[in-house]
């Protein structure tokens, strides 16, 4: 292959990722509204195309033609950039989650996965990290009391859980031995899922994951009946469906990562052992992937819709002293694991 | 030959680009009608009262302290569970010995009340107390 081929066949990558990631956003909005509505014996949109399915599109389109308000409070050229971090740092996540097992199309020899670094986790969490940058700068530059009280609120709640975060990849990384998130995916084969042989480890990912998306119940950065809107309440138009697109697609990523980590990514048990073909096995495979991600949005939504918001105090106190010594329990049950089994 | 980091790169430069696309495409279509009224910052209403930058809480710095200590000392662990397989029992007793210095200051900050958040601490009035007013 010369460079211009693999040039051309990372940009398709990318391209499919990108449309595939705009897709899973704009439908999880959808659900979200469906699925809420379904809870509390509602209806939800219906009336934007067949059953509602184009809803996201006449959403996107409003605040398209939304006027863009910065109040001469704020700080311009912040209050200008935050949008774009957080929903760059939302975007180029997805570079290293691989969606398959490698395939050949057309006589290449193709992974899918745009970049398959060896460094891969140590990306995601430095990028995961950025993303407190877009909401603290949000929060800071608009000059309003309430932003900036959920710009704070929201900077001590993704650090607080990105140590607890932290030390469960440690877990995985013992298991797997490598950084790279493929290697991850292949370490989990036949029933050796990360979920299962480390239970408390996939506990602490899980919360810190949603603490880290600041959903609900640990959405107090934008808790409305106390803070209006959060960090977002001065943004308006277009820069405010950044945020919101954001979110949505951190969700997405958070559960792409639960299912590479935790769930055996692409891995199906002893599907081998079925004896179908070799193109069947890796489109079941692949299917298999993003029905995990889909079961894990669908979990993320429902949980939403389910518990009620944590005071600020219980938060914290979850975060330092529940899940951070349970991550430091998990690294030794893992640690004793391998050393006794010969894993 | 590109590299995977170089993969990486184009993927970041794209969405940077389609970043910046979406966020200023709104700006040709969108309207402009400034008044003073709209761009005050909002406050259910009112005129805003004060600097917006109002004083908090200093408990928020000290969980930035405590969390940058204990990201270090992930990033530390990395490397350790990186090569944990090849070191056998030496590896194991290193790792324990690591994480028990660990959570001996993480027990430090506990007793020193760090990890404490000012909790509402409501007295319900007692029934005793108030029969014992009343008399």
């Amino acid at each position: 292959m010369n460079i211009w081929e693999i040039i051309i066949i990372s940009l398709i990558k990318i391209l499919i990722i990108v449309v595939m990631l705009l897709l899973t956003v704009a439908y999880s909005v959808y659900f979200e509204r469906k699925i809420s509505a379904w809870v509390q014996n509602r209806v939800g949109p219906n009336r934007v195309g067949w059953l509602g399915l184009l809803q996201p599109f006449a959403d996107v389109f409003k605040l398209l033609f939304k006027e863009d308000i910065i109040p001469t409070a704020a700080n311009k050229p912040l209050h200008t950039l935050a949008p774009f971090i957080a929903l760059f740092v939302a975007f180029s996540t997805y570079a290293v989650i691989p969606l398959g097992p490698p395939v050949e199309l057309f006589g290449y020899k193709i992974n899918l996965v745009v970049a398959d670094v060896n460094i891969g986790i140590l990306y995601v969490l430095a990028l995961t990290s950025l993303g407190v940058y877009g909401i603290t700068f949000a929060g800071w530059s608009s000059g309003s009391k309430y932003s900036l009280l959920g710009g704070i609120r929201s900077s001590a709640q993704m650090i607080s859980y990105e140590v607890s975060m932290g030390f469960s990849i440690a877990g995985v990384l013992l298991m797997s031995q490598s950084l790279s998130p493929v290697k991850i995916v292949e370490a989990q084969h036949g029933w050796m899922w990360n979920a299962i042989l480390q239970p408390i480890g996939f506990i602490t990912f899980v919360v810190s994951a949603f603490a880290e998306t600041n959903r609900l119940p640990f959405d107090l950065p934008e808790a409305e009946p106390e803070l209006v809107g959060g960090y977002h309440t001065e943004y308006s138009s277009f820069k405010f469906a950044g945020f919101f697109l954001a979110e949505y697609a951190n969700m997405a990523i958070a559960s792409a990562l639960i299912v590479t980590l935790y769930l055996g990514g692409w891995q199906v048990p002893y599907i081998e052992k079925l004896g179908l073909s070799y193109t069947l096995t890796t489109i079941i495979q692949i299917a298999s992937m993003f029905l995990k991600i889909g079961a894990l949005l669908f979990f993320f939504i429902w949980v939403r819709w389910s518990i009620p918001r944590f005071r600020y105090d219980q938060l914290m106190s979850l975060g330092w002293k529940v899940m951070f010594p349970l991550a430091l329990v998990n690294i030794i049950w893992v640690a004793a694991l391998i050393m006794i089994f010969n894993l | 030959m590109l590299t995977e980091f170089g993969k990486i790169f184009i993927f970041i430069l794209l969405a940077a680009i389609f970043v910046i696309i979406t966020l200023f495409i709104s700006k040709f279509v969108r309207p402009n009608r400034p008044t003073k009224e709209k761009y005050l910052t909002y406050e259910c209403g009112e005129n805003p009262q004060g600097s917006p930058w109002v004083q908090f809480n200093i408990r928020f710095y000290v969980v930035a302290l405590i969390f940058l200590i204990f990201d270090v000392e992930v990033v530390l662990l990395f490397p350790w569970a990186l090569a944990y397989q090849e070191y056998g029992i030496y590896g194991f007793v290193v790792g324990l010995i690591f994480l028990l210095v660990l959570g001996l200051g993480m027990a430090y900050e506990w007793r020193k009340g760090d990890l404490e958040w000012a909790r509402p601490q409501p007295k319900p009035p007692k029934l005793d107390e108030i029969l014992k007013t009343k008399s």
